[in-house]
């Protein structure tokens, strides 16, 4: 049955089952890989991608239970706090293997947009769902908060 | 210039242009090059060269618009070969950064074979080391093209010419980029002989903070094997047998081929495959397969009776791995004898991207994208597997989301299960294999794990004057084409670390007792000194207790002639501020290991909670790797490297009932998260030794650094890893 999502502002007929998490439905039906597999059981962070603009893990949505909201994935990251994170990212050299940033990314992204300055427990809080196995979290911290910094500049 | 007269790329290289001026991203003119030269099949694959282009060695591509590609030979898994051998060719060019991009290069053994082993591979920390005069040579020779194609252009001596920054000049006004010069360099003989340039005049090496060249990692572009899209390709997901050491007896495909989008239901050596056109009905499909398992040869061992039976064996005399001295006269004359053991369990690499990899067979050959670690390997495996020739298997390195050693597999084993799942599908088409989270944690390999005895005599003045340290464990290197390293019984990545201590001790002996089990075994990130570096240096804790001395002055007092080790631990002690006063609730701890060439001290700092609960709260890391090519990397390696180390210090464990794995996804498998992780202070002691790598040996410093901050803290020795997060 085919199933409609709405991802990065744009409506996509997926012909598969409801019980599809939102992952595979991303991958292997729309095409769009930018999203990781990591666990399958919403444990390691790798598939976050925004549900109206809250984090979640994609990896154990099923897209019959997601309807018409909007879905944002790395590729459509197009907000002011995601362009600040990703520019942070790259000036702070954060990435090693890079498997898990997209997922890093959505994440603080999320953050930043709940809390513009967050301090090292808001990080800890929303980041430690994201697992990093090549351990960039020290350099995750501070661009998230290099981010934080970027943004009220530009706000003043 | 041994990589341009052995392998013969120019001529290779013009035949190419002149017979295939192809240029393509996927089965393009290398793989049609070395299919069809004669003599070429052994030999592999070529980079792709496109008309105009100068392929000035196996390295150093140049195109028309000037773009330099640099052709890496070591896989990128977050380690930062595409910036780090980049830097070094272009360095040697004069090039410009910006105009510098990294490709990874084709499985070509005789072109691209790691100078530390003599195949194509990544690992034990070489890609700088091994490659570091290769990669100036390949530029200063590239250089040398180009500015002899100037200098026939312009008509003036080579001599006054200058390069800087990707454009060639001279002095009478004229100047040339690279990509300008390309087709008439291409021309120009490979000279014989270049000159290096004189460190002092390194301009990208030791530079901070060159941009990366390991692109679309944050934006979701970059292509892991997982992301790989091809035409018609599949997706396969293997049952596995559920204990180590069992098969399968029979199978019913009945109930998976109903599932939707199951296209095929196959045997393969370890499991039973069902391929689907989607990964979720792959795994459905799988999930509902009826396999009756046999059982008889399986597994039936836990890890607890393992150790025991380690522990049992540690009582027996083992094989010398290293001794010297009179080790019985030296424990007679101790005045204290102090005793420890140490356990150590299996541990999974758990990359972030879980094992997978692309095989398509045709009539043309095998083709296989992969972040794999051993292109030559991989190639062996898979041609022994379909009965083919090694050259006949064209292998596309890929970036691959972390490794630690996995896909260095001695027996190529997933890359193989994917080429045994697409002869037995029989159609040309790709197939994507798959493993879960469960299935690659279920699957290992595995850190082995290890049994340690250590006994040491002080003197009277404090002073080790014997050594014995006793090891128990499988060996990673036996039952596979590595076996040919073991030497007189000794795997030698057992007792790495522990055989060439920093300390001079006058009676000293490393034995090994090698144990087996049908637990597969791999090297995971820093290999032998993952549990050398933990004994030795805990163990030197609780002599400097017992000698009633300072942890740091203990390790001082006992340095032998390599001045390195002595530098590295003085720098961690000075930026850590050791030996000044603590609150009562923090204390720190100090390590010093080397491993593949690279010296790494590191002093650990702890904060304890009201509830008896520490946190690693910072680290400093001293570490002198030679010459400095990219120090943020190296921070960079640093800071992950004691990231990683620490899952196991603290918390990751794999353990074994009934011959099956228990902990089989993250809710079990407890890793480091941000929570967990400390500020990382990392110090690189200036040095014009030649590079040696970084990836791996900050690793195995992290967790006897924390546990003897625990043991300064406490007084309680730590015998076991993990060591929990309680005081």
């Amino acid at each position: 049955m085919a199933i409609s999502l709405k991802i990065n502002g744009k409506k996509h007929s997926v012909d598969t089952e409801p019980d599809t998490p939102l992952l595979w439905a991303i991958r292997d039906h729309v095409g769009m890989t930018g999203t990781k597999f990591g666990c399958g059981i919403a444990s390691c962070g790798a598939c976050t991608v925004h549900l109206n603009g809250q984090p979640v893990r994609s990896c154990v949505m099923p897209i019959g239970s997601i309807g018409d909201q909007e879905i944002t994935t790395i590729e459509g990251l197009d907000s002011m706090e995601g362009k600040a994170i990703q520019a942070a990212w790259d000036e702070l050299a954060v990435v090693q293997c890079g498997y898990c940033q997209s997922g890093q990314i959505m994440s603080a992204t999320a953050l930043l947009k709940t809390n513009p300055t967050p301090n090292d427990a808001d990080i800890d809080a929303a980041l430690s769902g994201n697992i990093c196995r090549c351990a960039t979290y020290a350099r995750i911290r501070n661009a998230v908060k290099h981010a934080s910094r970027t943004i009220s500049v530009k706000e003043v | 210039m041994r990589y341009i007269k052995e392998p013969k790329i120019a001529d290779a290289v013009s035949i190419s242009r002149r017979v295939f001026f192809k240029k393509s991203a996927t089965i393009g003119a290398g793989f049609t090059l070395a299919m069809t030269l004669p003599g070429c099949v052994a030999a592999g694959f070529t980079p792709d060269v496109a008309e105009g282009e100068l392929m000035a060695n196996a390295f150093v591509r140049i195109s028309p618009d000037n773009t330099v590609t640099i052709i890496i030979k070591h896989i990128e898994f977050g380690q930062g070969t595409f910036t780090g051998l980049a830097t070094i060719a272009a360095e040697e060019m004069d090039a410009d950064w910006g105009q510098i991009v990294s490709e990874a290069a084709p499985a070509n053994r005789k072109l691209y074979a790691n100078g530390s082993w003599g195949t194509q591979g990544t690992g034990g920390s070489t890609a700088i080391a091994n490659s570091y005069m290769q990669m100036r040579e390949a530029g200063a020779s590239a250089r040398h093209m180009l500015v002899a194609a100037a200098a026939q252009q312009w008509s003036v001596p080579a001599s006054q010419i200058i390069v800087s920054k990707g454009v060639v000049s001279h002095k009478s006004g004229v100047s040339a980029s690279f990509g300008e010069l390309a087709e008439a360099a291409s021309n120009q003989p490979v000279p014989d002989k270049v000159n290096l340039k004189d460190p002092k005049d390194f301009i990208l090496i030791g530079l901070d903070n060159l941009p990366r060249k390991d692109l679309g990692k944050t934006d979701g572009t970059a292509i892991f094997t997982q992301d790989i899209k091809l035409p018609g390709m599949l997706t396969a997901v293997v049952a596995h047998p559920p204990r180590f050491g069992a098969k399968v007896k029979s199978f019913s495909k009945k109930k998976a081929t109903a599932v939707k989008g199951v296209v095929n239901v196959v045997e393969v050596p370890n499991g039973v495959a069902v391929i689907a056109d989607t990964f979720w009905n792959a795994k459905k499909g799988r999930d509902a397969l009826t396999i009756d398992w046999d059982y008889s040869e399986a597994m039936t061992e836990s890890s607890v009776e393992l150790m025991q039976r380690y522990r049992k064996v540690g009582d027996d005399e083992g094989l010398k791995a290293h001794t010297h001295g009179d080790l019985d006269g030296a424990f007679k004359r101790a005045v204290k004898i102090i005793e420890a053991d140490y356990e150590f369990p299996y541990l999974a690499h758990a990359t972030m991207e879980p094992m997978n990899c692309v095989v398509q067979i045709t009539d043309d050959g095998v083709e296989v994208w992969n972040g794999s670690q051993s292109p030559t390997g991989d190639q062996l495996g898979i041609a022994a597997a379909l009965w083919t020739l090694p050259g006949n298997v064209k292998v596309n390195t890929l970036f691959a989301g972390g490794s630690f050693g996995r896909r260095s597999n001695k027996n190529s084993d997933y890359v193989v299960e994917t080429a045994h799942i697409a002869k037995q599908n029989g159609q040309p088409v790709p197939i994507k294999l798959v493993w879960t989270r469960e299935d690659d944690t279920n699957a290992g390999y595995f850190r082995p794990m290890y049994f340690h005895k250590l006994r040491a005599g002080l003197d009277s003045q404090g002073k080790i004057i014997a050594w014995q340290h006793k090891i128990v464990g499988q060996s990673v290197m036996s039952d596979s084409v590595y076996a040919a390293f073991i030497t007189n019984g000794i795997d030698s990545t057992s007792v790495e670390g522990a055989t060439s201590l920093p300390y001079t001790i006058p009676n000293f002996e490393v034995q090994l007792k090698t144990v087996e089990s049908q637990v597969p075994v791999l090297w995971w990130r820093s290999v032998g000194s993952t549990h050398t570096a933990y004994s030795t240096e805990a163990f030197m804790d609780e002599l400097a207790a017992a000698a009633g001395q300072d942890p740091l002055v203990f390790r001082r007092a006992h340095l032998g002639d390599d001045p390195r080790y002595k530098a590295v631990l003085d720098l961690a002690a000075e930026k850590s501020d050791w030996g000044s006063a603590l609150p009562a609730n923090r204390s720190r701890g100090v390590a010093v290991h080397k491993s593949f060439g690279s010296y790494v001290a590191q002093v650990a700092e702890l904060v304890v909670d009201g509830q008896g609960q520490y946190k690693v709260d910072k680290v400093v890391c001293a570490v002198d790797c030679g010459v400095a090519i990219n120090p943020d990397i190296i921070r960079a390696q640093m800071e992950g490297g004691i990231g990683y180390g620490l899952s196991p210090a603290l918390m990751s464990e794999i353990t074994i009932d009934n011959g099956a794995v228990v902990e089989s996804n993250f809710d079990a498998q407890k890793v480091v998260r941000m929570r967990d992780m400390p500020a990382v202070d990392v110090h690189i002691i200036a040095s014009a030794e030649p590079p040696t790598g970084v990836g791996e040996p900050a690793t195995p410093v992290i967790a006897p650094a924390v546990a003897n901050a625990l043991f300064s803290l406490s007084g309680k020795v730590r015998h076991k890893l993990p060591l929990g997060i309680r005081v």
